[in-house]
């Protein structure tokens, strides 16, 4: 493969302030280079719309996502996005495929790569459960991969945080990423996890976690130092308290509020906020319920520390998958639906319901909304990740579809006109007439989890940046998005090309080749004195709490696929 | 002399990692921590025969061949089949799993574990009402009263009570044993139910109907309830509700006496839908007793890779499932298959009659370290290498925790996983080739 030259490209690359530029692409061994010789082979995007690949940077996609598949084996057949979902039989080139919200892996290895996307995050790592996740990721072609790994309410955590001990808790934090291979921090509804052991929640910021006399808020700040001493590629990554409830909004904007104080050791944000959506809601109870988003959007519009993605609604069936145990029970009461759940002692809660979004629920239409009022009430698209949470806003495989609401007023008022009027009573996106363009999309999707996640060598066209790339049959001149939708659905539905690392990876939409992603994995040092002493105060809870031994419990390199260890130094 | 610590016993789905064992001139000399049925695991490689070397039946008598005539033969089998069945997979690895799965893909097969016969019904349960359930740290730490139905862990798991359960002490129970209830419900007095605070003892099949009341009591309707329910009478069953709704953190495990007795899945989807209506006033879970140690990874390996955790025909080129018509004995009843692939289970004595006799009609491919009656029916024969003795590799404990067992003493015979990568590059040889 070693050198190719896409010639005619039109290129869209945030990152170097590229907006549109019909230019040339060298490659060379994988990676973007200035020049190639008279051999290479040449690609003709024929001044088609070129970018980085796709950077999904809050998926549910290995782990948590099996639980999802085994009790819903009906979603294996569903076929809602023809050619990205349902049963797919084996080819030379492919394995077979099955699902739409909870597809195999295989399928989610080719589906993201048709979309033109080459990197993924997995969103919820439990580090006890953290080897599950690696099998998973062996098993997804193509992409790259990496995944948070979860904090939340683990007691060696909050123990550390409640005795004041920032250098031992940064010491276990920097151990569990090791443990699980992890690349950052997550943490889920703060202390509720531990309360969820109980059969309980935390109702807020300040209401103390049970047997642990720490709050939600002291968590929260004291991962994030720890987070900020470790000098960790991403700030922490947050799923805030009260998700899912009406009035959340207030909660969101303090929990942000909070980080204002937080000083990033890199050039990067000081906290993301994740699936927003789910976390701006205002009214007092599903009655009076409405969006909040406006004053999420005015709040991050005023604020320069922190970055946030949707969690969009797709209409239609969905599965929701969180270690947000209490939620996940809240909802299946509910939905009268099923309900799976999974405590994971010593560390955090999680649960999988499936529910069903459809724009006749005016409480569903306005979470719809949301997610879109978000995106375009916040002015900076440099703050926003798009996602779908996928697959608890909706399967990634429909983030075409999502694209052509951001990007068409017509589109949405298409959809609007299919709501009630409680539900237009309670949501401000028809009076929005932003529509944003392919540059802005670009920076959603690739240049915002670029530096999010300090990873300068993704969803960028630099030269020395992985020659991960799609190219979309979009002449981007001679469209007009706004009214032209369906076209760009489609493009963006099937990339013309997708390279991962230099090789044509999809073409015309169709899988051409299936090589191996990479794991990224963030290996934080920290004095040895320090980890000793921390070492000495896990062995007591290995010893008399968890159920394995500490040997097995880290996550052996034979779990991981050509990994990429990220070597970090701690400051103390 | 090499000491291996913390290996995983690969015995049954409790998987205890805590393992010591002594290593001397490749035999093992000692072990340390496991009960009797991992120590006679352990040591059973000496004290068992094994099938000593790949055969082949000729002429109605098994003969020993080379390992490649193996290969080759059973290659031939699977390409000349136009339905094979592949079975068994739960005491192997998942790396086994997954070639077996590949391996099933592109030979069109059937592909099916032991839950056939165990477990099956657990996960049409989970996929009626979803599986609220917890690691068994979570037990171990938290729950004050436990509920083993239909399962005897004194004897099919024993260390589970000492480490995950009963006897068990954490952050939150400090007391163990004391601090706990413990109570089983079961159609005779097991040596588990022995050791209980209380012994509910049902009647034969009528799981469903104990649950059912149960539920009603939890959820206010005591009035509906009979003056007997399963053959308990009504003021048991009310106190029994009583101590699930007062306590602190639930646990119920439940085994084969519910998954496999009358009503079948509907026991499970009853049991979690009471579990739901219990965290109403408490905290509650429920985690199945899975038997073989990796019976729960093969259902995780094939949902991740086929969306479906069992009995999965690949006819089409895709995943199709469909139990009752797809799960291992629903095809041997129809006389379906005419090939089939057994692994590392026993087929021949756990399968009904009519399923052993379709069986011994079709050629059968057999891969296991020990022969059993399985051996007796098989047309081709590989021995294996034990896996988390002679082999390493990840299994998942019955909480569906993976763990990596260890490869312990060296093994002339090959891997699980060895075997079903080389019949795979030989099928696509023949196929190539054709
Ligand atoms: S309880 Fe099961 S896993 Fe543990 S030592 Fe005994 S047989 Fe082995
Ligand atoms: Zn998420």
């Amino acid at each position: 493969m070693s050198e190719i030259l896409i010639k005619n490209a039109n290129v869209c690359d945030p990152a170097q302030g590229i907006n549109c530029e019909t230019m040339d692409i060298c490659i060379k061994d994988g990676k973007i280079v200035e020049s190639v010789s008279a051999n290479a082979k040449v690609i003709d995007a024929e001044g088609r719309l070129t970018m980085a690949g796709g950077f999904d940077g809050h998926t549910h996609s290995a782990g948590k996502i099996n639980v999802g598949r085994f009790i819903n084996p009906n979603d294996a057949r569903k076929n809602l996005v023809p050619g990205l979902s349902g049963q797919v039989a084996r080819t030379e080139k492919t394995r077979a495929q099955v699902g739409y919200n909870t597809p195999n892996t295989y399928a989610i290895g080719y589906r993201y790569a048709k979309l033109g996307y080459t990197t993924i995050c997995e969103a919820a790592i439990p580090l006890l459960a953290a080897r599950h996740t690696h099998e998973e990721f062996k098993e997804i072609p193509i992409l790259d991969k990496m995944g948070l790994s979860l904090f939340g309410s683990n007691w060696q955590v909050m123990e550390y945080i409640r005795d004041k001990e920032p250098e031992k808790l940064a010491a276990y934090v920097a151990w569990g990423l090791r443990a699980s291979r992890g690349y950052g921090v997550k943490i889920v509804n703060p202390g509720g996890g531990e309360a969820w052991g109980w059969g309980k929640n935390v109702s807020g910021l300040y209401d103390p976690v049970p047997n642990f006399d720490v709050t939600p808020a002291e968590i929260l700040m004291g991962l994030a130092e720890v987070n900020e001493r470790l000098q960790l590629p991403h700030s922490v990554h947050v799923h805030c308290n009260n998700l899912g409830k009406p009035g959340n909004y207030a909660t969101t904007i303090e929990t942000m509020k909070l980080f204002e104080k937080v000083k990033p050791s890199r050039d990067r944000q000081a906290l993301h906020v994740t699936h927003v959506q789910f976390n701006a809601y205002a009214g007092t109870s599903w009655r009076d319920f409405e969006t909040g988003a406006p004053m999420v959007a005015d709040y991050v519009n005023g604020a320069d520390h922190m970055t946030f993605d949707l969690g969009q609604v797709i209409f239609g069936p969905a599965v929701t998958m969180t270690a947000d145990g209490p939620v996940e029970y809240a909802n299946a009461r509910m939905l009268h639906e099923k309900w799976s759940n999974q405590d994971i002692e010593l560390e955090d809660a999680s649960g999988v319901v499936p529910l069903f979004y459809s724009p006749k629920s005016f409480v569903n239409a306005v979470q719809w909304a949301i997610g879109l009022e978000l995106a375009l009430l916040v002015k900076d698209p440099w703050k926003i990740m798009f996602t779908t949470d996928s697959p608890n806003g909706g399967s990634f495989v429909n983030y075409p579809e999502a694209f052509t609401y951001l990007m068409s007023a017509k589109r949405r008022e298409e959809v609007i006109s299919g709501f009630s009027k409680m539900a237009l009573d309670r949501m401000v996106l028809p009076g929005i007439d932003r529509e944003l363009d392919f540059y802005e999309l670009a920076v959603m999707t690739r240049s915002t989890q670029s530096k999010m996640y300090s990873r300068p060598e993704k969803g960028n066209l630099k030269a020395g940046s992985d020659a991960d790339i799609a190219i979309y049959d979009i002449l981007p001149g001679q469209i007009d998005p706004s009214i032209e939708y369906a076209k760009v659905k489609k493009a963006f539905s099937g990339a013309a090309y997708t390279l991962k690392d230099g090789e044509i990876v999809v073409k015309n939409g169709e899988i051409e080749a299936t090589p191996k992603g990479k794991i990224y994995w963030v290996n934080a040092k920290v004095p040895s004195a320090i980890d000793s002493a921390m070492q000495k105060d896990i062995d007591v809870k290995f010893k008399k709490y968890y159920t394995v031994s500490k040997a097995n419990y880290m996550v052996e390199d034979m779990y991981l696929q050509k990994p990429v260890e990220i070597a970090t130094e701690g400051v103390f | 002399m090499p000491v291996v610590k913390d290996a995983v016993c690969s015995l049954c789905g409790s998987l205890c990692d805590d393992i010591t064992v002594t290593v001397e001139d490749n035999k093992i000399t000692k072990i340390e921590n496991a009960c009797i049925l991992g120590h006679s695991k352990f040591v059973g490689m000496l004290e068992h025969d094994r099938i000593e070397t790949p055969m082949i039946r000729k002429d109605g008598e098994l003969v020993p061949v080379s390992y490649e005539e193996a290969i080759e033969a059973a290659a031939k089998i699977l390409v000349n089949s136009r339905r094979t069945l592949s079975y068994g997979w739960c005491s192997t690895s998942c790396e086994t799993v997954s070639g077996a799965i590949q391996l099933a893909e592109e030979t069109g097969s059937v592909i099916d574990s032991t839950a056939n016969v165990c477990h099956g019904p657990t996960a049409l349960a989970a996929q009626e009402k979803g599986a609220p359930s917890a690691t068994l740290g979570e037990i171990k730490n938290r729950a004050d009263v436990i509920i083993f139905w239909g399962c005897n862990p004194v004897h099919a798991h024993p260390r589970h009570m000492v480490r995950y359960s009963s006897f068990s002490k954490g952050l939150f129970t400090e007391k163990g044993r004391k601090g706990r209830k413990m109570i089983v419900v079961d159609v005779r007095k097991t040596d588990t139910a022995k050791l209980a605070d209380s012994y509910v003892e049902i009647e034969q099949g009528s799981d469903l109907l104990l649950v059912t009341a149960l539920r009603s009591i939890v959820n206010g309707h005591e009035d509906v309830i009979p003056e007997t329910v399963a053959g308990v009478p009504k003021a048991e069953v009310i106190a029994l509700a009583e101590t699930l709704k007062n306590a602190k953190f639930v646990c119920i495990f439940f085994g084969m006496g519910v998954t496999q007795s009358r009503s079948k899945y509907k026991n499970g989807d009853a049991m979690s839908s009471l579990i739901s209506d219990l965290n109403q006033h408490t905290k509650a879970v429920m985690i199945g007793m899975r038997g073989h140690y990796n019976v729960t990874g093969f259902g995780q390996v094939a949902t991740w890779e086929t969306g479906f955790p069992m009995a999965i025909d690949f006819a089409r080129g895709y995943p199709y499932y469909n139990p009752g018509e797809t799960g291992a004995n629903d095809l041997l009843v129809r006389e379906e298959p005419d090939a089939a692939i057994i692994a590392a289970a026993d087929a021949g004595a756990h399968f009904p009659q009519k399923a052993v006799r379709h069986l011994a009609r079709i050629p059968v491919i057999q891969i296991d370290p020990y022969p059993n009656p399985t051996t007796e029916i098989a047309d081709v024969v590989f021995p294996a290498a034990v896996v988390g003795i002679e082999a390493e590799g990840t299994a998942y404990r019955m909480d569906a925790i993976s763990l990596r067992m260890k490869k312990l003493i060296e093994s002339k015979f090959k891997t699980d996983e060895e075997i079903v990568k080389d019949l795979t590059a030989k099928i696509r040889e023949l196929k190539r080739g054709a």
